[in-house]
């Protein structure tokens, strides 16, 4: 008897409802989007290990190109250019994600100091401008700057007596300029990041700290700052979880694509989209597959770590 | 940013940096704001600048020699800017509410829990998080298979769902959207279709401008779409178009010639420096004067994403 009832019920469970098949239209649109924009391209990631010609229908190009095993690879990682494009990627990755944690939690708690709210918060507002500039607009400000002829900042140089400076020749001066600009730009949403979490710390905490006697400073660093370690150690996993991907606008608008600052400004993502344009497909799509697999690698182990430290973070 | 209370209590007041820690950390924050603003002061004042003060002296960050030629020549010659203005404009309504629609569609049906296909839909939604396919083989799938090389759709569509967005929304109806309020719909007999579009899109507004902003704003500030995907100087948007004129000014007058003048009097006579910081102006103008409104949802999205919860 019982044995029935519940078989009953497994099989009313199973039952598909008129509601799954209004669901399941109400997502196919969306569906579809993700097979054609998501997930064929991650079969066609095939052509990396293949010699594949441009011309022609996609399909039929995949199918009748030879295979070629790791030939495109081995092409890639041959070229002296591979390592300096890894150096350049993790590299800046490494100084961005430091200065990208350091300083927004600083002005964070600086601001969140500072005696008058409505002051706070226009200052605020203008540091997030940054954020909704493209990276488009951004080169257009940069080359007021840095012009060589019209510049600003060459008006100065040779309005104090120095000599002109070919900016977009010189590639020494390009990593300061690249971090300045990176930090520039992000640095009013990670400011308020870590002020959404210390505006909602409860206030009693510094209430009894300021019972027992302690500075400003003994209740940043007591309170405050671990207050904030939580997310600190998730915005530094995500972030080292993106570590083979870089700003593309970052590194290829800004610097205008100058030859002369090839070997600073040039990542995986700027040599990926160079080589696609000047049609060498095979070591595009390794250098592209490279990336993706490793991306892959990171992002799972970034979020295997949250998951260790703080089950609710993760995102699986 | 939530809790602003308007008074201050005396334990706050005492408890508080001293005026010189203060007066020192509002001149800092001072000169990182006006750093911040500096970049639209430049280009607002190079499009306001006389031409030939700036072929002398060069740009500067006050406007000096003011002159309203930049955007009297694009009133009256701009056929090539008010396109692309045009396609900016439509690229950023039609993408934002085609984005909006396929995002909270999927958001809700992955949000309801008796449904049968509801693992499998998560998992189409949360691979491409992880992993994805790569620029070169999105770039043939989408030129070669779909043929969207040189369509104004290749602007829109590829932009147009991000896994974040489905996720924020999921988690959104799951926990604001009382189950009852379903189920009762279901009971009256209401469609899903129904339900979502006559009960839960009307309160779930905060979500929606949420994500029809990030969409709204992404479309806006597009450039890289128009970089891979478009030739055709028609479907330049202005983000495509300021990019072409950084490396060209001259192309600014390719499209006037048939007014009658010689493409080489039209080079020497017009404001080129000027007019192309005015294109920036066209793009920078709308966001900077919109954002601070916004600036809320904005922090929601951001928080959500960062903080999750």
């Amino acid at each position: 008897m019982s044995t029935k009832i519940e078989r009953s019920k497994i099989r009313k469970r199973i039952h598909w409802r008129k509601q799954d098949t209004e669901l399941t239209l109400l997502a196919l649109p969306t569906f579809i989007w993700y097979i054609l924009f998501s997930f064929l391209p991650m079969f066609g990631m095939i052509i990396a290990f293949k010699n594949f010609k441009i011309s022609g229908n996609f399909i039929s190009n995949v199918l009748n190109s030879s295979w070629v095993g790791f030939k495109n690879f081995e092409f890639l990682f041959k070229s002296n250019d591979a390592w300096i494009i890894l150096r350049n990627t993790i590299g800046y990755n490494i100084i961005f994600i430091i200065l990208g944690i350091v300083l927004p939690v600083m002005f964070a708690i600086m601001i969140s100091l500072l005696h008058s709210r409505k002051a706070s918060k226009v200052y605020q507002t203008m540091m997030f401008l940054p954020y909704f500039l493209s990276w488009v607009v951004v080169s257009a400000v940069g080359w007021a700057f840095f012009s060589f002829d019209k510049g600003i900042l060459n008006q100065f140089l040779v309005g104090i007596g120095h000599d002109a400076v070919n900016w977009y020749m010189e590639p020494q001066y390009w990593p300061y300029i690249l971090i300045f600009l990176n930090i520039w730009k992000s640095i009013g949403y990670g400011m308020i990041i870590y002020l959404a979490t210390i505006t909602g710390i409860d206030s009693t905490y510094y209430e009894a700290a300021v019972i027992d006697g302690a500075s400003i400073w003994q209740q940043t660093r007591f309170i405050t700052l671990p207050m904030l370690k939580m997310v600190i150690v998730m915005m530094f996993i995500l972030s080292v979880g993106r570590i083979f991907y870089t700003d593309f606008g970052l590194f290829y608008q800004v610097t205008r694509d100058s030859n002369s600052l090839y070997n600073v400004a040039t990542t995986v993502d700027v040599l990926v989209y160079k080589q696609l344009k000047t049609a060498t497909v095979g070591m595009a799509s390794a250098a592209a597959f490279v990336q993706s697999m490793l991306g892959c690698i990171t992002i799972l182990s970034a979020n295997w770590i949250v998951k260790k430290i703080d089950s609710e973070s993760a995102m699986i | 940013m939530a809790k602003t209370p308007t008074y201050q209590s005396g334990l706050e007041k005492f408890n508080r940096t001293s005026n010189g820690i203060n007066a020192l950390f509002t001149l800092i924050f001072i000169l990182l704001a006006i750093a911040c603003v500096v970049p639209v002061i430049v280009v607002l004042s190079i499009s306001l600048t006389d031409e030939s003060y700036i072929r002398e002296t060069g740009y500067s960050i006050f406007p000096t020699a003011l002159s309203g030629d930049a955007y009297s020549y694009i009133a009256k010659q701009g056929t090539m800017i008010l396109r692309a203005l045009g396609v900016s404009l439509l690229v950023t309504v039609v993408g934002t509410i085609l984005g909006v629609l396929l995002t909270t569609t999927m958001g809700y049906v992955i949000s309801r829990p008796a449904y049968k296909l509801k693992n499998f839909l998560t998992w189409v939604v949360f691979i491409p998080m992880v992993f994805n396919g790569g620029l070169v083989s999105s770039y043939f799938i989408n030129t070669n298979f779909l043929g969207l090389k040189n369509s104004v759709w290749a602007l829109i569509l590829p932009l147009a769902v991000s896994s974040f967005n489905v996720i924020i929304c999921k988690t959104f109806f799951r926990s604001t959207i009382p189950d009852g309020l379903i189920e009762s719909a279901e009971i009256d007999g209401a469609s899903q279709f129904r339900t979502f579009f006559s009960i839960i899109l009307p309160i779930s507004l905060p979500v929606l401008a949420t994500i029809g902003l990030f969409l709204c704003f992404g479309y806006w500030n597009d450039w890289f779409q128009s970089m891979l995907y478009i030739d055709n100087q028609n479907l330049y948007s202005l983000q495509a178009l300021l990019n072409s004129l950084m490396s060209n000014a001259d192309a600014l007058a390719r499209n006037s010639i048939s007014m009658g003048i010689s493409f080489a009097e039209l080079v020497a006579t017009m404001p080129k420096e000027s007019a192309r910081m005015a294109v920036a102006i066209l793009i920078v103008l709308p966001v900077a004067c919109a954002y601070p409104f916004f600036q809320r949802y904005f922090i929601t999205g951001l928080t959500i994403g960062a903080v999750k919860g």
